[in-house]
């Protein structure tokens, strides 16, 4: 019998009894579900092998990057053993990273003269960042318009003619000047520069962020309503819809030297990888990985999709194209 | 948001006096309505004004001109980089020692819940123990109640797939306020101590509220460098000054015979802080706590744009790739995680009161019942360390693919063909309501708008209102943004203006009806903690990028708040008051507009207050899907190296533009609710 300090007939003469049963039932459960499924073992230390360490890519805020960067980081990963660290920076904070360490790896530049300035040594920077080569994509930039207004007005594709159907693109935003919609604020853009030196009767409204721009294509091509913009290759929604280029006069070298005289279209960007100097003189298996990475626009847009459109993880879309192009794999490892 | 109104307490309406002779009440008229009169004035000379001399003198500037201001500032922004990296600067130094500690604790924090540490392939323990401990917690804080409310949030952060994700914020979270409250009760106590000191300090708590975070993004990482150090730092900025300034308040409100009486009995300083003010101001310190908790969540998503843990990545990256589904099961996250703390946090408090006053309740109920809690949490600890199951968040069920799917056919849907609506709405609003109003603020010479903006000041707030007026305009002219600062001054009004709308409709719906009140409640409570990117993609794809858009985005942001202001405002208005007003014969209408709504003045005042104060914060956001100005120029000021000068500019003068409304909103409320100006 249990002892009972309580007053004679309180509840807890009767409840103590249920309480110990239930504190014992309760552990025996706990005990019986420690035999259910797999312990916890300290992982395999082959994983470690190679000396690989860690590899810090960051992963500047749009879509096609991330497909370049966790393709890397998805080889190094799992051929070379690094563990590999995403950083979710813009391309500003990013190469401020280099000189502390906190990044190794930006995978696709775009131009960025300011930053090469700042921290490459040949531009007359500290020296904390080193150019690794192109990846391989070329970046256009340019005005595009959706496809039904290229088949409708077939001479909207020349620059000379954007005077004539400015009143079309009218919008709330522009008063009486037709609206050329810009995007991302950090994305790299003379648009103010080159409408006042063709002397367009347009005003630059910025959507402010790639979503926005996406969005408003996206609607222009379904309703057939006039839209002009800033927007570039590579780019997933290409895919989806098929903008046209306006082209504005051709670029010659040194015609962007000045950024308030610009009067000519976008050069096309060989983009490249910036690595921090640290990592390039590292012997990290992965140095070579990064700088023999190489690949075409149709393979970003591809992977962009699987992460975009598709919704797959990066990881998993990485994954995905990474074992169906094992041959190129194997020569940015080898090679 | 400046919180400077919380610290009065809204005066409780008295019944209106009579009316004594036909004198006075003509003299009260004409003074009542000279404010108005003179408003009107002011109005039409502007117009006039501005009818003659539109389009000089405009100070407007190309958007990506930069001035001797903005290099200025810019290479204050480089010499901070020079000492981060050269470590010659002491101050910059301890800086980054302080978050070299953070992300030391941080990282730590994070190997026991969220991270794995080679060469265990999974944390210290996983989502059964952290689910058990928080129950405990939540049970020994305050009480079963809470406890059925936090297991089924903490299972829910898992069954929605972002379990890591949530922790982590949680940590950051935490982090964040306990730090906050370290040093922020303190601070608070200092400032209900000293007059002096809480005048110094009161314009730095408004800065630290109304300074875009943006703006400091940059600055931040420099100085703390990338991780979860400069997050949390970022976060302790806006989410410190809720609990200084509640605290202040409420132990400035302890009652007066309470101190007597302990005084009499004879004690130090300290031991009249620690004995009787701290307990009894307990409850509204909690308050505070509370608040800062939810200022520090809601900086989640902002801060993940350094690499911050926690859920505002995921919100991020739906954004990024256009996948509304993604922003909104990660965004309900968020606002499970704020009801369950908000919640909880309120219990405890009540809790604490009640211990406080009339000693620890509990019984021997609640000592086995915690027992039992405690080895409970035990079994799960060592479950959670040992074995997989108990350690990582089983893939079924799995409510987030369903939730995402689902919102994503809505957006699928919203692109149908409601264009020709929004698109109609859109044209509207804008050509009828913000471009006229935005071309008497922004194209009117600038000495045009700066007179009348005073002028109105000085009506309406007074003398002081005047003078802060002055130095806000001061500095805006000054700073170089004069022209992006009056687009973004009546995008601000204009949303505000359908704020107080919005407010007073609905608050007094609301006010009337227990019904409407409980059905609306929780969509506003969700409204406020909903992170603002998640609805930017509709109301993109509803209205698309133009200054309309993201005037809706900071109307949807600020009305919950201003609606319950107005709501518990008008329930306040005593029945007494109502009942006569029955007696007396009044219509629904009348009862509306002659009685609830003045009695509730001074709530409407302070609706309008906050709501112009939650509007302003999100003039950046704004920026991001088409409002350009200010906004606009924040954010570009982040992202590129050459406009860092500028993004600093901008910022300051959307502080600015934040501390003038703020003042003369506050000193007209002061002045309207005075008895001199009752009729």
């Amino acid at each position: 019998m249990f002892h009972t300090p309580f007053p004679k007939g309180s509840t807890m003469e009767l409840k103590r009894p249920r309480v110990v049963a239930a504190a014992v039932a309760g552990l025996g459960l706990a005990f019986t579900l420690t035999g259910c499924g797999g312990a916890i073992k300290d992982a395999n230390a082959a994983n470690g092998d190679e000396k690989c360490g860690d590899l810090n890519v960051a992963i500047n805020p749009w879509v096609g990057y991330e497909a370049d960067a966790h393709v890397l980081g998805y080889i190094a990963k799992t051929r070379l053993g690094c563990t590999v660290n995403y950083k979710d920076l813009d391309e500003q904070v990013s190469w401020k990273g280099f000189g502390s360490g906190e990044v190794d790896v930006v995978m696709e530049n775009w131009g960025h003269p300011e930053l090469q300035k700042k921290y490459m040594v040949d531009q007359g920077g500290d020296g904390s960042a080193v150019d690794f080569g192109p990846t391989g994509n070329e970046g256009v930039i340019g005005w595009f318009v959706p496809p039904w207004m290229a088949e409708k007005y077939p001479d909207i594709t020349d620059w000379k003619n954007l005077n004539k159907y400015a009143s079309l693109f009218k919008t709330t935003e522009s008063g009486d000047q037709g609206t050329l919609y810009d995007g991302d604020p950090g994305f790299v853009t003379n648009d103010e520069a080159l409408v006042s030196n063709l002397k367009l009767n347009y005003k630059v409204v910025f959507a402010g962020s790639e979503t926005a721009l996406i969005e408003a294509f996206r609607d222009a091509e379904k309703n057939h309503t006039p839209m002009l913009g800033y927007f570039y290759e590579p780019q997933w929604f290409l895919s989806e819809v098929a903008l046209v280029k306006v082209d504005l006069p051709k670029y010659t070298e040194g015609c962007d030297a000045d950024p308030a005289k610009v009067a000519c279209d976008y050069p096309v960007y060989n983009l490249d990888k910036i690595v921090a100097k640290e990592f390039a003189e590292s012997n990290s298996p992965a140095v070579d990985l990064v700088k023999n990475f190489t690949w075409t626009n149709d393979d970003q847009n591809v992977v962009a999709k699987y992460i975009a459109e598709d919704q797959m993880d990066p990881e998993d879309a990485a994954k995905k194209w990474v074992d169906a192009h094992a041959d190129e794999v194997n020569a940015w490892l080898n090679g | 948001m400046s919180t400077s109104i919380l610290e009065r307490p809204p005066a409780r309406r008295a019944l209106p006096e009579p009316r004594n002779t036909v004198g006075s009440s003509l003299v009260t008229m004409l003074r009542s309505n000279w404010r108005a009169a003179s408003l009107l004035g002011v109005l039409a000379v502007w117009v006039l004004a501005w009818a003659l001399f539109k389009d000089q003198h405009t100070l407007s500037i190309a958007g990506s001109a930069r001035t001797p201001v903005f290099d200025w500032l810019g290479d204050r922004s480089d010499w901070v980089e020079k000492a981060a990296s050269s470590g010659s600067n002491p101050l910059i130094n301890f800086a980054g020692w302080v978050a070299d500690i953070v992300d030391s604790v941080f990282g730590w924090l994070q190997s026991i819940f969220t991270v794995a540490k080679f060469p265990r392939p999974l944390p210290q323990v996983g989502w059964l123990g952290t689910t058990a401990l928080a129950a405990l917690v939540a049970y020994a804080a305050a009480g079963w109640r809470t406890l059925a409310l936090v297991v089924p949030c903490f299972l829910a952060f898992g069954v929605l797939g972002y379990w890591d994700d949530s922790i982590d914020l949680l940590l950051v979270t935490f982090f964040a306020v306990v730090v906050s409250c370290v040093f922020g009760i303190a601070i608070g106590v200092v400032m209900a101590r000293s007059r002096r000191f809480s005048a110094v300090i009161t314009p730095v708590l408004d800065f630290m509220q109304t300074m875009p975070s943006y703006t400091y993004l940059l600055p931040f990482s420099i100085l703390f460098g990338i991780g979860p150090a400069a997050a949390v730092m970022m976060t302790l900025v806006y989410a410190a000054p809720p609990v200084i300034r509640i605290t202040a308040h409420g132990i400035r409100s302890v009652s007066g015979p309470v101190l007597e009486a302990t005084d009499s009995l004879g004690q130090t300083s300290l031991q009249r802080l620690w004995n009787v003010e701290l307990p009894m101001a307990k409850r509204t310190i909690i308050a505070g706590i509370n608040q800062t908790m939810m200022a520090a969540l809601s900086m989640a998503t902002i801060a993940a744009a350094i690499d911050s843990p926690g859920l505002g990545q995921p919100v991020l990256d739906g954004l990024k790739r256009g996948q509304l589904g993604t922003s909104f099961v990660a965004g309900l996250a968020i606002v499970i995680m704020a009801v369950m703390l908000d919640r909880s946090m309120s219990a405890a408090g009540f809790r604490a009161e009640l211990a406080a006053r009339a000693g620890e309740k509990g019984g021997p109920f609640r000592k086995i019942g915690l027992g039992l809690a405690a080895v409970g949490t035990l079994v799960a600890l060592y479950l959670s360390h040992s074995y997989v199951w108990a350690n990582e968040f089983p893939l079924q069920p799995d409510l987030g693919t369903p939730l995402r799917n689902a919102v994503d056919s809505f957006g699928n849907w919203l692109r149908t063909d409601l264009s020709h609506l929004t698109d109609a709405i859109q044209r509207v609003a804008t050509d009828y309501g913000l471009n006229p109003m935005q071309s008497l603020l922004a194209d009117s010479p600038w000495f045009v708008t700066s007179a009348a903006i005073l002028a109105i000041a000085a009506v309406v707030g007074g003398r002081k209102a005047a003078i802060a007026t002055v130095l806000c305009l001061g500095g805006i002219v000054g700073l170089g943004l004069w022209n992006h600062a009056m687009e973004t001054l009546t995008a601000c009004l204009v949303a505000t203006i359908a704020v107080v709308v919005l407010a007073v409709v609905l608050g007094v719906l609301m006010g009337r009806s227990r019904r409407v009140d409980v059905a609306l409640r929780p969509i506003l409570d969700a409204g406020q903690t909903l992170p603002p990117f998640v609805y930017l993609v509709p109301v993109l794809i509803l209205f698309g990028p133009n200054r309309f858009t993201a005037m809706v985005a900071g109307v949807v942001y600020a009305a919950p708040v201003a609606i319950k202001l107005v709501a518990d405002g008008v329930r306040a208005v005593s029945p007494n008051t109502i009942e006569a007003a029955e007696m007396a014969g009044s219509s629904t209408w009348q009862m509306i507009t002659k009685v609830q709504l003045p009695m509730a003045r001074s709530s409407v005042l302070l609706a309008t207050n906050q709501g112009l104060l939650y509007v302003l914060s999100m003039v950046v956001i704004g920026g991001m899907v088409g409002a350009g100005a200010l906004g606009y120029d924040v954010v570009t000021g982040f992202r590129q190296a050459n406009a860092v000068g500028r993004g600093l500019a901008a910022g300051t003068t959307i502080v600015l533009i934040g501390i003038m409304l703020d003042r003369i909103t506050t000193y007209g409320a002061q002045r309207a609710s005075s008895p001199a100006s009752r009729a």
